[in-house]
């Protein structure tokens, strides 16, 4: 199982488990949970810096991009446009070129707008970004953007933030036997077992944020959700027994007295 | 050193007075920017960071200088 890696992108990652580094209290807090989490990917946003006040601190002091892989998102993004910019700047930074798109279309719900991240997978990947895509949980435009060029299929469970777990299993299962790329659950993740059931389904990784930061503990819960990633990603592994409406005894009835 | 001197640029939104011929390395000195922390867009178009030394300022430039933060 030791060699059972995440790979996206042709890069291997210990920990199926990707983090979400924004509402924590604090940046010590939030560097603490990522550790706890195991997690070696993390998303962040980019963002102006503030030029008045630099007593803020920077991300990169608390959480080293040499050790942990920075994903970076276009969350806030509503047209290809604005996603299009924020990531070619987000290479400018460092390098970067591995990055979460991510194009709502609404703000109330924050869906993604699947027409405006279609067409900016397809730019980004002719420029050489690899491109995971947040997207809705359907198998149909899952496949396009495999057409076009994306490096993993991130769908949501349930809009970002909501906590309401896997809302349609049977579409992420049809997205599972279509695609070889790496499928992650992406956005809508409440508790542990919320994690282990997509791993359970075949998802090879998920990425929680708000499930860890808002919890009561977070970091109790990075530690739940790194376990139940695990716990998950095993059972799938080991292939679960058929489902039985009768009871079939474990005990032998040979020798019963 | 009179106004005379000085050019109005725009950064991150803000308006800011700077010395005439000023080089975006001067700003990003001034500022105090890490510049391997950051990305900088001048007037929607990104810049090299190895040629900041090179790019004087004018009147009415608009700068972007954008960095990581916590997000999900």
């Amino acid at each position: 199982m030791n060699s059972d890696h995440l790979i996206i992108a042709k890069k291997r990652f210990t920990s199926r488990l990707i983090v979400g580094t924004g509402k924590y209290k604090s940046m010590e807090e939030c560097s603490k949970a990522i550790k706890i989490s195991g997690a070696k990917i993390v998303t962040v946003a980019v963002r102006r810096v503030n030029i008045q006040d630099k007593s803020k601190p920077l991300l990169m002091d608390y959480i080293n991009p040499k050790k942990i892989t920075y994903l970076p998102n276009t969350a806030g993004c509503f047209t290809s446009e604005e996603a299009l910019r924020t990531l070619r700047l987000a290479r400018n930074i460092g390098g970067w070129k591995l990055v979460k798109l991510e194009v709502l279309g609404e703000k109330k719900n924050l869906f993604p707008d699947m027409i405006e991240t279609l067409r900016s997978t397809e730019i980004l990947s002719k420029e050489g970004f690899k491109v995971m895509v947040y997207c809705n949980d359907d198998p149909l435009m899952a496949k396009r953007l495999e057409n076009a060029g994306a490096s993993a299929i991130m769908p949501l469970a349930a809009p970002i933030g909501s906590g309401l777990g896997i809302q349609n299993k049977v579409n992420i299962k049809i997205i599972r036997k279509q695609t070889k790329l790496p499928l992650i659950i992406d956005a809508g993740l409440g508790e542990s077992s919320d994690a282990s059931i997509a791993m359970e389904i075949g998802c090879d990784g998920v990425l929680v944020n708000t499930a860890i930061a808002k919890a009561k503990k977070p970091f109790l819960m990075a530690e739940a959700m790194k376990f139940a990633v695990i716990a998950g990603r095993k059972s799938y592994l080991a292939g679960r027994i058929k489902k039985n409406f009768l009871g079939s005894s474990s005990s032998p009835k040979f020798g019963l007295i | 050193m009179n106004k005379k001197n000085k050019i109005k640029i725009k950064v991150n939104g803000k308006n800011l007075l700077i010395v005439k011929d000023s080089s975006l390395n001067d700003l990003l000195i001034r500022l105090k920017i890490p510049i391997n922390k950051v990305a900088i867009e001048l007037n929607k178009k990104i810049i090299d960071k190895k040629k900041i030394k090179n790019i004087i300022l004018k009147f009415k430039d608009n700068i972007e200088i954008v960095h990581f933060i916590g997000g999900g």
